[in-house]
């Protein structure tokens, strides 16, 4: 039964797509399809997590090949809690998709394609192999092609162009990457890499292919030297699609950072994690900077993307229990603000006759009150206003920067909160206390109302989830604080996967002997 | 033969970084190919170069008694081939959208998303 549990997260949403690309004609069913489809990915996520914090760390073998051998499916407390917050945001995403996918997007396969997303966002978060992570990360690679493209404006081919150069480069660079470390130890399953990979005679290879790790998954998640695709691209597809993108897949890359960089490289701690702090550091820095310069919503949105993926990757360089914890924290919060703006921000689109261009925002206060109450909660947990949900993440971060004696980042996080506080202020005035320029073709009340309901919907259950955190947040804190324990000490994990203690492997007859002996 | 094969896939990689810095996303392409292609050599050189033998084990014996190649390399191999050949179709596919759009494949002639007045 655990064992299907721990596949759940990758079979339904593929089952979904599949049953979606049956209906091709028929787009009422691919609706309903893809939001039972979500939901039940929201109760699988929601009892794996209970089952992984109650029973310890689940582990399949699949086609029952054993551990190093065959390809294995890991639901930690990091993956399980991934997964959770990854299906929220689907079940959000897919019922904001009901209102705001056109015929068009819908007749060129919107859902069944965000539905292969998820398989490979969920796939990425689940899997123990090394080659396999490469191959969901193709998965959702390609989806994000296509539902990038999707719709077929100039302005989206034109993004995506270059956004289909970049990921080639970078799925090259893994896929050397995972080559070479095969070539140097002899196997892929992470678990057994953990092991192996501090035997390596010539420990200066492994921390070569770390840094093109770094390359790698550096590029997919947005950190500093290779940042440049994402403001050029996530401002152009349909609403939908920039939420979803926005929220996962970045994450996606600081996820798999988070693990390749506390499971397979922790021997040279200096040299890897100092690269990933200086790093992080610049990367929170100029995303601010980029987010303040932006004289539009959604770009000043996807340059702040930039800047939160830098905060979570300084709390996998210190690398602390305690740091880590605050990693995991920060990007449950991040998630979910970073969808809910970008949701937020297609509400205002709608509202200002389909620009966010600041020249044309204003006077949201007088037009929509109810919306600028929804808009501030995401809003106020970007800034850090306490008891949100930010307030909490920063704290951490600040207390785990503080404790590793790290006072440089947490001199830069502080700067990067007050920049976006900044930011935030700003966004306030131009949308809501400014006067608008011309009266604004106000799309969204003449919408039937189960569209518009649809739309507002999912903003309304991450606001909720987003207070919901802030005013508890020991529960949440719980559970990171666990993640962050079993980031750590990993030899939980290795036992999990592997079944023995980390040690040699025994012959054939010595495994018969110490078989009988305990 | 290591040594060729890890010189064979540096000139690949030169070629394909070569190729990268064109301003013609049609060699940006050609670049692209190059380098799977260079990760694939990349993949059976470090998974042993031997010759001949199949990796088969005897009737009756349980253990393989002689040094074979080592088909995990080439089952990566596989796998990322076929993955790289369907990014490719849809990279083409893209690029003549893309010419039909803007009728132009130059980059750096293409400020669609990215307007050069945008500060």
């Amino acid at each position: 039964m655990n064992a299907w549990l721990t596949a759940a997260p990758i079979l339904i949403p593929m089952f979904t797509a599949a049953l979606c690309m049956v209906a091709w004609k028929y787009p009422v069913a691919q609706r309903v399809l893809s939001l039972m489809g979500s939901l039940a990915l929201v109760i699988v996520g929601g009892s794996l997590l209970s089952i992984v914090l109650d029973q310890g760390i689940q582990v399949v073998q699949m086609g029952s090949w054993a551990a190093p051998f065959g390809i294995t499916l890991v639901a930690d407390p990091l993956s399980a809690l991934m997964i959770l917050i990854a299906a929220l945001m689907g079940f959000c995403v897919a019922l904001h998709a009901l209102g705001d996918i056109d015929p068009v997007r819908e007749r060129g396969g919107h859902h069944p394609i965000f539905q292969v997303l998820m398989t490979g966002v969920c796939g990425a978060f689940v899997t123990g192999d090394l080659f396999n992570l490469y191959v969901w990360f193709e998965v959702m690679l390609i989806s994000s092609f296509v539902l990038l493209s999707l719709g077929g404006l100039r302005e989206q081919i034109d993004a995506a162009i270059k956004y289909v150069c970049i990921n080639m480069v970078a799925t090259a660079c893994l896929l050397l990457a995972v080559a070479l470390l095969y070539g140097v130890t002899g196997t892929l399953n992470m678990a057994d890499l953990s092991v192996r990979v501090p035997a390596v005679p010539s420990q200066p290879v492994i921390s070569a292919i770390a840094v093109l790790f770094i390359i790698a998954f550096g590029m997919k998640a947005a950190l500093f030297p290779f940042f440049f695709w994402l403001p050029a691209t996530y401002h152009t597809p349909s609403v939908s699609v920039q939420a979803i993108f926005a929220g996962l897949l970045t994450k996606v890359g600081v996820y798999a950072l988070i693990r390749v960089f506390t499971l397979i490289f922790t021997g040279d701690r200096e040299w890897t994690h100092g690269i990933l702090m200086v790093m992080a550091g610049i990367t929170m820095i100029v995303g601010v900077l980029g987010s303040l310069a932006a004289r539009d919503l959604n770009r000043a949105w996807s340059w702040q993307v930039v800047a939160h993926i830098g905060s979570m990757v300084m709390g996998l360089a210190i690398a602390t229990p305690l740091a880590l914890a605050a990693a995991a924290f920060y990007m449950v919060h991040d998630i979910v603000v970073k969808t809910n703006l970008f949701l937020g921000a297609g509400l205002v689109r709608r509202m200002a006759g389909g620009s966010t261009d600041y020249a044309r925002l204003g006077g949201l206060f007088k037009s929509a009150p109810w919306l600028c109450l929804l808009l501030f909660v995401p809003l106020g947990s970007l800034a850090g206003f306490p008891p949100l949900s930010g307030f909490w993440g920063k704290l951490l971060l600040v207390r785990a920067g503080l404790d590793a004696q790290h006072y440089v980042m947490v001199g830069l996080l502080l700067l990067t909160g007050l920049l976006t506080i900044w930011l935030v202020g700003r966004v306030w005035a131009e949308m809501v206390w400014k006067a608008p320029a011309e009266p604004p073709a106000d799309t969204l009340s003449t919408l039937p109302f189960a569209r518009s309901y649809a739309l507002v919907m999912p903003l309304l259950l991450l606001s909720l989830i987003t207070v919901s955190i802030g005013l508890q947040p020991e529960r949440l804190l719980n559970v990171a604080g666990q993640v962050g324990e079993s980031l750590y000490d990993t030899s939980a994990y290795v036992q999990a996967v592997l079944g023995t203690t980390p040690a040699p492997q025994p012959t054939q007859l010595g495994a018969l002997e110490t078989g009988a002996a305990p | 033969m290591e040594v060729i094969m890890a010189l064979t896939v540096g000139g690949m990689v030169a070629g394909a970084v070569y190729l990268f810095l064109s301003r013609q996303y049609l060699r940006v392409m050609f670049g692209v190919i190059l380098l799977s292609n260079a990760i694939n050599v990349a993949i059976l050189t470090v998974g042993r170069l031997t010759t001949g033998n199949a990796p088969l084990i005897a009737q009756g014996a349980e253990v393989m008694d002689r040094a074979a190649a080592n088909p995990l390399p080439q089952a990566l191999i596989l796998t990322a081939i076929v993955i790289g050949f369907g990014l490719l179709a849809f990279a083409l596919v893209l690029g003549y959208r893309a010419y039909q759009e803007m009728g132009t494949l130059d980059t750096g002639a293409m400020r669609v998303a990215e307007p050069e007045d945008m500060p």
